[in-house]
């Protein structure tokens, strides 16, 4: 069955500010879409929100996917259901594992009593990491502690990988990647494309859309979805910058919850 | 509360129970001056906990465990520690040693591996030089109240170049109330030798109704270029009150490793000392502990420095639960002439209650200017950024936090060089944390 995720009208505040002014966004299995926007603008407070972040607090609005309500689970039952975010800023956990927390979080979505085998899950974490060209040894670091930047994000996709989600959303995946890097983990994404697999990709540059072709590119302004269009609207805002989307929709500050 | 004023033994019992035991007259003499000055000194203070307010007399009568031929016929608690094959290994049972084996091999190296009553009588020209040299007797009442009394032991003698490459270990456990239970450890590592000894120290669960008072000196002689590494592993019952001095002398370029689990149900005073006395010596001592109920825990780990370039790293962590209270003090202290040392200390406590307390003591005294030394100390709380990083990958809120937790305290865990032991030590946390 073809993945459907879609959002109706979300708005979202965080310590009293509303940052989310009611987004909609509708992703089938299959298609990847893009989201761009000056900083500020409340990308992030999205992919948050989303993913059930303590202290973003959705006050409208619905999110489901496969008309399953995300905003009624918990963190973890979200993630469960399908929902995958790499994060812009991954925490590190010191004395966990790279590879006990990702077996963790496989065994999450299994019964009690059908764990993933130790022999397989490594065979199957080996295999995706050879694929993004990690270290092998990252599996027994502890993790994202002492991870470069790039690191981190390479990491993000690994997990990615292994817990094959419904729905990816991916913030700021290409900041901190070089030229390399960039090339692998978009190979790593477009490995991953699949029918009953959607992508919402946060970025701010154009070169990450070079490698992940998107169907549909929106730009956030103020909180709220100001225009959507094809891939071509990324090239043109990589191009020309933000200034005519903002003359052309009489924003003056596109920024939000800044007071 | 009143203060004690009992000092639990004098000259004449301490002497007459060691000429019992059939003691060398030096060990019967010590033993007795011990006594007389354990009457004269006064508690040790530790920082910010009043001891004197515990009961520190129920030190017990000496009561002989039974001999036993092979660790099959000890109970259970002991058994679980022991890998099948295991051929070096003292076993204490309350105040004696009920098993001791050597591998021929090691004994054929010059090895020596056993309880230290009997190197006292066995062994006395490598014991004699070094017994109370590193914790002197007549330091305060507790030093000299355990020169009077210890019992059973260990004594681990490596000769000069040998590297014994499988851990020696130990287990020392008590199980009857009023049984005195005083292990003495010594460690003797000659020039350039190598050598890991693992204890665990452990009340068979259920069996002791009254309190009681576990006192243990650790000595440990690093001679030049050797490298010693010591785990220890305590977890007595809830009655009990642990006071534990480990303390190593390590010369040039020698090397000490401390990896300590202070995971008592009960009492715990828990101080371990490194004298860097040689040029390029060495040490790095790591703790780890879990107060609960009302527990109340005084953990020190000082360094002190005075050979040149000699380097030190110590690491205290500790998890509070319920209404129990650490304090943590990390000494790093560098004499004159230490020039180039490097000390470094880091003390964190995570605070899984609002009732626990949780003390984090930083103290740097520093008398030489060409050195480094650095500390850190934290009291905090789980994080819930990190909580919700792995939430987000579908682990259940308590599957996230225990993580966390375990991760905490995975350095030291990690360095404990016996499976069955780790394994042990792992099923231990669970229960602690989970109970
Ligand atoms: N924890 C917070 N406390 C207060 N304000 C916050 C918090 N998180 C986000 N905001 C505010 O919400 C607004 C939107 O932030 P958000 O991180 O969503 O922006 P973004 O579009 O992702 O920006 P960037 O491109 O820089 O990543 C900003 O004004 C930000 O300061
Ligand atoms: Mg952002």
């Amino acid at each position: 069955m073809a993945t459907h995720f879609v959002i109706d009208g979300l708005k979202a505040e965080i310590e009293g500010k509303e940052i989310l002014k009611g987004i909609n966004l509708e992703i089938k299995g299959g298609e990847i879409h893009a989201i761009m926007g000056p900083n500020g603008t409340g990308k992030s407070t999205l992919a948050s929100a989303l993913m059930g972040h303590p202290k973003y607090e959705v006050t409208e609005g619905s999110a489901t996917i496969d008309g399953e309500d995300l905003l009624e689970m918990s963190v973890d039952e979200r993630a469960r259901a399908g929902l995958f975010l790499a994060m812009q800023y991954p925490s590190e956990i010191p004395g966990v594992t790279n590879s006990d927390f990702l077996r963790s979080a496989i065994n999450a979505r299994r019964e009690e009593g059908s764990e993933i085998s130790l022999i397989k899950f490594i065979r199957q974490m080996e295999k995706k990491m050879k694929d993004l060209e990690m270290n092998p040894e990252f599996a027994h670091r502890y993790l994202n502690e002492g991870f470069s930047g790039g690191e981190k994000k390479r990491n993000e996709i690994l997990q990615m990988a292994m817990l094959e989600p419904k729905i990816v959303v991916l913030d700021e995946i290409d900041s901190g990647l070089d030229i390399d890097a960039l090339k692998i983990v978009s190979n790593g994404v477009n490995a991953m494309r699949s029918e009953d697999r959607g992508f919402l990709i946060i970025t701010h540059y154009q070169r990450l859309l070079n490698y992940i072709t998107p169907d549909f590119v929106h730009v956030m302004m103020q909180g709220r979805i100001v225009k959507s269009g094809g891939p071509e609207l990324a090239e043109r805002l990589e191009n020309e910058g933000y200034d005519w989307v903002k003359e052309e929709l009489g924003i003056v500050d596109e920024t939000v919850g800044q007071a | 509360m009143s203060t004690q004023l009992t000092t639990p033994t004098d000259r004449q019992s301490a002497e007459a129970l060691a000429r019992s035991k059939g003691e060398p007259q030096w060990l019967v003499d010590l033993r007795g001056e011990a006594a007389e000055l354990a009457g004269t000194l006064e508690w040790p203070k530790p920082e910010k906990m009043r001891i004197d307010r515990w009961n520190l007399t129920a030190v017990g009568a000496y009561e002989q465990g039974k001999a036993v031929g092979s660790v099959a016929e000890l109970p259970e608690v002991v058994r679980e520690l022991v890998a099948e094959g295991t051929e070096n290994i003292v076993v204490q049972h309350n105040s004696s040693a009920v098993l001791k084996q050597l591998s021929a091999e090691l004994a054929a190296k010059g090895v020596i591996f056993t309880d230290l009553e009997t190197a006292c009588k066995e062994h006395a020209d490598l014991v004699k030089p070094y017994l109370f040299q590193a914790v002197s007797a007549g330091e305060n009442k507790l030093t000299a109240m355990h020169a009077a009394l210890w019992n059973g032991g260990v004594f681990v003698y490596v000769p000069k170049n040998v590297e014994v490459e499988l851990p020696l270990q130990a287990v020392l456990f008590n199980n009857k109330a009023g049984a005195a239970f005083a292990p003495h450890i010594l460690i003797v590592a000659e020039s350039n030798s190598s050598v890991t000894y693992v204890d665990y120290v452990v009340s068979e669960p259920g069996s002791i109704d009254a309190a009681f008072v576990h006192h243990s000196v650790v000595e440990v002689f690093v001679k030049p270029g050797a490298h010693v590494r010591f785990g220890s592993i305590h977890h007595m019952a809830e009655n009990g009150v642990d006071m534990t001095l480990r303390r190593s002398v390590i010369e040039n370029d020698g090397q000490m490793e401390w990896v300590v689990g202070d995971l008592n149900d009960g009492y715990t005073v828990s101080d371990t000392v490194s004298l860097l006395k040689g040029n390029g010596s060495n040490s790095d001592a790591k703790v780890i502990s879990i107060g609960g109920n009302e527990m109340k825990m005084s953990l020190t780990t000082q360094a002190t420095h005075f050979g040149r370039s000699s380097e030190s790293n110590m690491v205290t962590r500790a998890v509070m639960r319920d209404n129990a209270t650490a304090i943590i003090n990390g000494i790093t202290k560098i004499e004159k002439g230490a020039t180039k040392a490097n000390g470094v200390q880091t003390e964190k406590v995570l605070m899984l209650s609002p009732k626990a307390r949780g003390d984090a003591n930083p103290i740097l005294l520093i008398d030489e200017d060409d050195v480094k030394a650095g500390h850190a100390a934290s009291v905090g709380q789980v994080n819930p950024e990190q909580v919700y990083y792995l939430m987000s990958r579908g682990i259940s809120k308590q599957d996230a936090e225990r993580l966390i937790i375990y991760g905490f305290l995975a350095p030291v865990v990690s360095e404990i060089p016996i499976d069955a032991v780790r394994e042990q030590l792992q099923r231990l946390l669970e229960r602690k944390l989970e109970g």
